[in-house]
Order: structure tokens, then C-alpha cells, then sequence
């Protein structure tokens, strides 16, 4: 399994191959049609993200010592940017979840697009994903 | 129709716009089209001016001050509530309160409601509210045992004035409506909501916020007993706004603030609150943002509101015409009395996700449930986009709009 560093330079070279916005975010969205859908049980009221004008349910489960991340919107944009942090954080260590450093976001021209409310809806989304991640390390000690 | 074209000649929007120093910046390397007027109107630089010229000139503090700078700020700030009562028609000056804007304004009214309702009255309040205008009544009732009702709306976004008749009894204290629905533009008519209320001894507070844009409101001929507006949503600065009352109920009301300027005489024993309108601005107000707000409403005047109307109903006409061209484009709001918004969404398409690509575009509209969630819940759905027209917009950034959301229709299918 790659490191999330490198799931993140994988990322940052894919969208440098684009040349304008419409290709970066037809991207996104196409992304977004293709992530794998949350299970019908887990989108639920407990696992909505607060903060994001669209609704994002995220669920996470442990397999052989890496967190799963399975997630859904209702809005394709916010889907396919969940769909990009699912990339990055999925089937990694709780640890490498907490330590990881998000140099990506700003480098694929996301957060500098996005305005301060939809900004804080992406940064909610990496928070409760690292929430997860620091929920199952205490497990672990 | 000479009275029209009269009009029409004199309403040139080219020169208009020269007077918004923004309309001339790019947003995402696109001009700006600016269609988010319902959340805040832009400023002109007849305004801008005020406020540099307040700040470079004659900034002090109001009221009680012997020096010269303190008297041209006072004077200054008291000849815009003279604007704003002679715009609104209300009879004195001093039934013109300056608040924070028109949130500001509904709390003074529901906590002064406090003192007059007792358990068992009744509250109605319209299911087209802005959050604003909800919470505070539900805060108000849960207080007081009061009882808040809500007359209904239909599928054209009007509210439903038989339902309307079948609330209001003896037991009815306070009517509280918009003048103009925020979601969808509903043009409400108050007149004959305030005349059925007064029947039976209800008083009435009519929300102008998203009126004031549009209408010249006449708040005698309305019979009204309180009016509010901001002064952001018409041309003037944020964190502004005002509270028309009549004088006697702002007489019964109690004050809302204690604090500087509310008062006549303190001692420890007793303190006589200030006549009229100190009795509702404790502390330093926003001067500087009331003699703007007094300059908005000359600029806004200056160009007249016949015109403007005039204006952006054409803009709705059209607007409403090319959208509803676009395959699977649902319009929410479809009174006849209509304001220049148009609510709107894309078959199976969030809302969200098309806002977002306009903004790429250059194209700022507002996108969500627009802080009216039980308007959302009628229609089902979980918010619009919401394009609301100003008088400075024209028919070509509108082609832009539609060409635009044509557009975010094919990425996004």
C-alpha cells in the first residue's frame, strides 16, 4: 500500500495535467460518480459531517489494522472531493491517518477555489476523517 | 404609457453602472455578474464617498458634545433619520429608530412583546419567514405561554389569506409577515394583512428587508404599526438598519438596551429612560452607517423607484423566459406579484453543485435553503439557486447566466 505522501504526489501530478478549471472539475466529478457508495444503514443522522452546505455522510470501519472509509453526498462536486480524501486516507494506519499532512489541497487549486464556507466544509470532512483515525488509535493503546 | 417610456428614456443602466466601482472586477478571471442582490446589494460611489468623507472629516461621537466635530456628526446623522422618515412617510422623525439592521429590529419588537402578551395569545407569523423572523417568536412564546401561529402557503409560493382570516380572533396579539419572501420573491400583500389584523386589535410588524430594494414603502398609508429594514439590501453599508414604530406603541414598548443615550436621569434609585428614538439606541450608534443609509435612499430616490421596478420586472420577465427554456428547470415562486428573484434547480442536480460552477464562471448567485428551511420542506427539497436582480444588472449578464447554467447542466448529467 502507498503512503498517503504518495497517494497525494499521485494526485498533485494527475491534476497538473489539466488546463483550466472545466477539466479539473469535470474531473472531480466524474470522480464522484464513481465512489463507492456508503451502505444504506450508515447513512444516517450520527454520520452526517456539520458544516458542509451539501449533506456528507462518512463511515469508517478497521480491517487488519487500517481504517476504511466508505462515504457518500448528495451534491457530486462535494462527492468527488470526498472521493479524493477517501483516496488519501483509506486503508492507512490510524497513526498515519493523525500525522498526515494535507500539502495536496492547496497544490490541486482546491481550497483556493473553494469560498470560506465550502472551504470549511472540505476542512470538516478531513477533520472528522482524522477524528476516526484518532477514535480507533485510542482503541489500539 | 407616455408616463413608461418617460421612464424607460431616463433609466439609462449603462451610466448606472459606472456608479458600482465593482461590477468593473473579475472573479475567477471572468467579469463579475453580480446576482446575489437579495443577500446584499452593492454600493455605489455616492455612498462609498459618504463614508470616506465621514472618516476623514468629521468622525466624533453623536449627541451631548460641545465641540464642533461632535455637532456636524450629530447633525449629519440626525438629517438621515430625516431621509429615512420622509422615504418611509412615517409622521415623525423620532418613530425612526436606528438599529444594527432589520434582525436587530424584530428582537426589539419581540422582547418588548414580553411585557405585553400573557399565556393563552396568539402569535401568527407566515410560512415564507426568513429564520430570522422565526426564532424570535418561538423565543417570544416559549417565554410567555403565547401561542404562535402559522398561516400556510400554496404551490406558487403565496400565502393563503383564507387560512390567514380562519387564525386571526381576539386572542390574536401580533401579526408578523414579509413584505417580500427572501426565497422566492412572493410579493405578500400586507395591506390587507395589516387591515384584517387591526379588525381585531392585533398590531402588525411588516419585515421590509426584501421590499426596500424594490418598493417605496408608505407606512401610513399601510396603516402599519412596524416596519423594518437593513440598509444593506439597498445600496448602503452593512450593520445598519432602522425600526419604524408608531409612536404610541414604541411609547408602551419598554426599552431593549440599557446602556448610554437611553436615558433621561440615573440615580441609584431610579432612571428615567430618554424620550423617543434614544429609548431604543443605547450606546454609540453606527453613525457613520446611518448617514450612509440616508445617502442610499437619496440615491436610490434620485433614480426613483417607478423606474426601478419598472426596470427589474422586465429583468424578471426575461430571466423567468430563458431559464424555463432549459429542459428539466424548475422555478420555485411563481406569484404574479413577484420580485426580481427567481429560485431555482436543476432536475436531480444539487443545488450546490451548480452555484459552484457559476462562481467559476463569474457568476455569483446563492445557493441553499436561503435561511428558509420550512419554504425548502414545502417544495421538498433540500434548497435552490437563487439568481435575484438588481436594477444595475442587465439582460446580457442574464444571457450569461442562462448560458452558464446550460453548462453546469451538461458537466453535471
Amino acid at each position: 500500500m502507498q503512503t498517503i505522501k504518495a497517494v497525494q504526489e499521485e494526485i498533485i501530478d494527475e491534476f497538473s495535467m489539466f488546463e483550466d478549471w472545466e477539466e479539473r472539475y469535470q474531473y472531480m466529478i466524474d470522480l464522484g460518480k464513481s465512489l463507492p457508495l456508503i451502505e444504506e444503514q450508515y447513512k444516517k443522522e450520527d454520520n452526517i459531517i456539520k458544516g458542509c452546505q451539501s449533506r456528507v455522510w462518512v463511515h469508517a470501519e478497521m480491517n487488519e489494522g487500517k481504517v476504511v472509509f466508505t462515504a457518500d453526498s448528495d451534491a457530486i462536486i462535494t462527492k468527488g472531493i470526498i472521493a479524493i480524501l477517501i483516496r488519501v486516507f483509506s486503508n492507512q494506519t490510524p497513526k498515519s491517518i493523525i500525522e498526515a499532512e494535507m500539502h495536496f489541497i492547496d497544490q490541486i487549486g482546491l481550497k483556493e477555489h473553494l469560498s470560506p464556507t465550502r472551504a470549511n466544509g472540505l476542512v470538516s470532512m478531513i477533520k472528522q476523517l482524522k477524528m476516526y483515525a484518532i477514535a480507533y488509535q485510542t482503541q489500539l493503546n | 404609457m407616455i408616463i413608461k417610456e418617460g421612464v424607460k428614456k431616463m433609466f439609462q443602466v449603462e451610466n448606472i453602472r459606472k456608479d458600482f466601482p465593482i461590477l468593473l472586477r473579475k472573479v475567477n478571471g471572468k467579469p463579475l455578474i453580480y446576482f446575489d442582490n437579495a443577500a446584499t446589494s452593492q454600493t455605489p460611489k455616492q455612498v462609498i464617498d459618504v463614508i470616506v468623507d465621514y472618516y476623514t472629516n468629521y468622525n466624533a461621537n453623536i449627541h451631548r458634545g460641545v465641540h464642533t466635530l461632535s455637532q456636524e456628526a450629530t447633525d449629519k446623522y440626525e438629517e438621515a433619520r430625516h431621509k429615512i422618515q420622509k422615504h418611509f412617510n412615517a409622521k415623525k422623525a423620532p418613530e425612526i429608530i436606528f438599529t444594527s439592521g432589520t434582525t436587530h429590529s424584530i428582537n426589539i419588537i419581540s422582547s418588548g412583546f414580553e411585557a405585553l402578551l400573557n399565556e393563552g395569545d396568539e402569535v401568527i407569523v407566515s410560512a415564507l419567514e426568513h429564520h430570522s423572523n422565526i426564532v424570535p417568536w418561538q423565543m417570544l412564546c416559549e417565554k410567555t405561554g403565547a401561542i404562535l401561529k402559522v398561516i400556510p402557503m400554496n404551490q406558487l409560493g403565496e400565502l393563503e389569506i383564507n387560512e390567514y382570516d380562519k387564525l386571526l380572533s381576539k386572542k390574536t396579539k401580533l401579526v408578523f409577515v414579509n413584505h417580500i419572501s427572501n426565497a422566492l420573491g412572493t410579493i405578500n400583500p400586507i395591506k390587507n394583512i395589516i387591515d384584517k389584523a387591526h379588525k381585531v386589535g392585533a398590531a402588525v410588524l411588516i419585515d421590509g428587508a426584501q421590499a426596500c430594494p424594490h418598493i417605496k414603502p408608505d407606512v401610513q398609508e399601510l396603516d402599519v404599526d412596524f416596519y423594518v429594514a437593513s440598509a444593506h439590501k439597498i445600496c448602503g453599508p452593512t450593520g445598519v438598519g432602522m425600526l419604524y414604530g408608531k409612536e404610541e406603541w414604541l411609547n408602551k414598548l419598554p426599552p431593549y438596551q440599557g446602556g448610554g443615550e437611553m436615558i433621561a436621569t440615573v440615580s441609584f434609585e431610579k432612571t428615567t429612560y430618554a424620550d423617543l428614538p434614544h429609548k431604543f439606541e443605547a450606546g454609540t450608534p453606527n453613525i457613520c452607517g446611518g448617514i450612509a443609509f440616508g445617502k442610499a435612499i437619496d440615491y436610490m430616490n434620485a433614480i426613483g423607484f417607478e423606474a426601478i421596478m419598472s426596470y427589474e420586472n422586465e429583468l424578471l420577465r426575461y430571466g423567468t423566459s430563458q431559464l424555463l427554456e432549459i429542459e428539466g428547470l424548475t422555478i420555485y415562486g411563481q406569484s404574479k406579484n413577484k420580485a426580481s428573484v427567481i429560485s431555482f434547480n436543476l432536475d436531480g442536480i444539487h443545488p450546490y453543485d451548480v452555484g459552484t460552477l457559476l462562481d467559476k464562471m463569474g457568476i455569483a448567485v446563492r445557493t441553499g435553503h436561503h435561511c428558509a428551511q420550512p419554504v425548502m420542506d414545502y417544495y421538498k427539497i433540500p434548497g435552490t439557486i437563487r439568481a435575484s436582480f438588481s436594477f444595475y444588472n442587465t439582460k446580457e449578464e442574464i444571457d450569461i447566466l442562462v448560458k452558464g447554467v446550460k453548462k453546469a447542466k451538461l458537466m453535471l448529467s
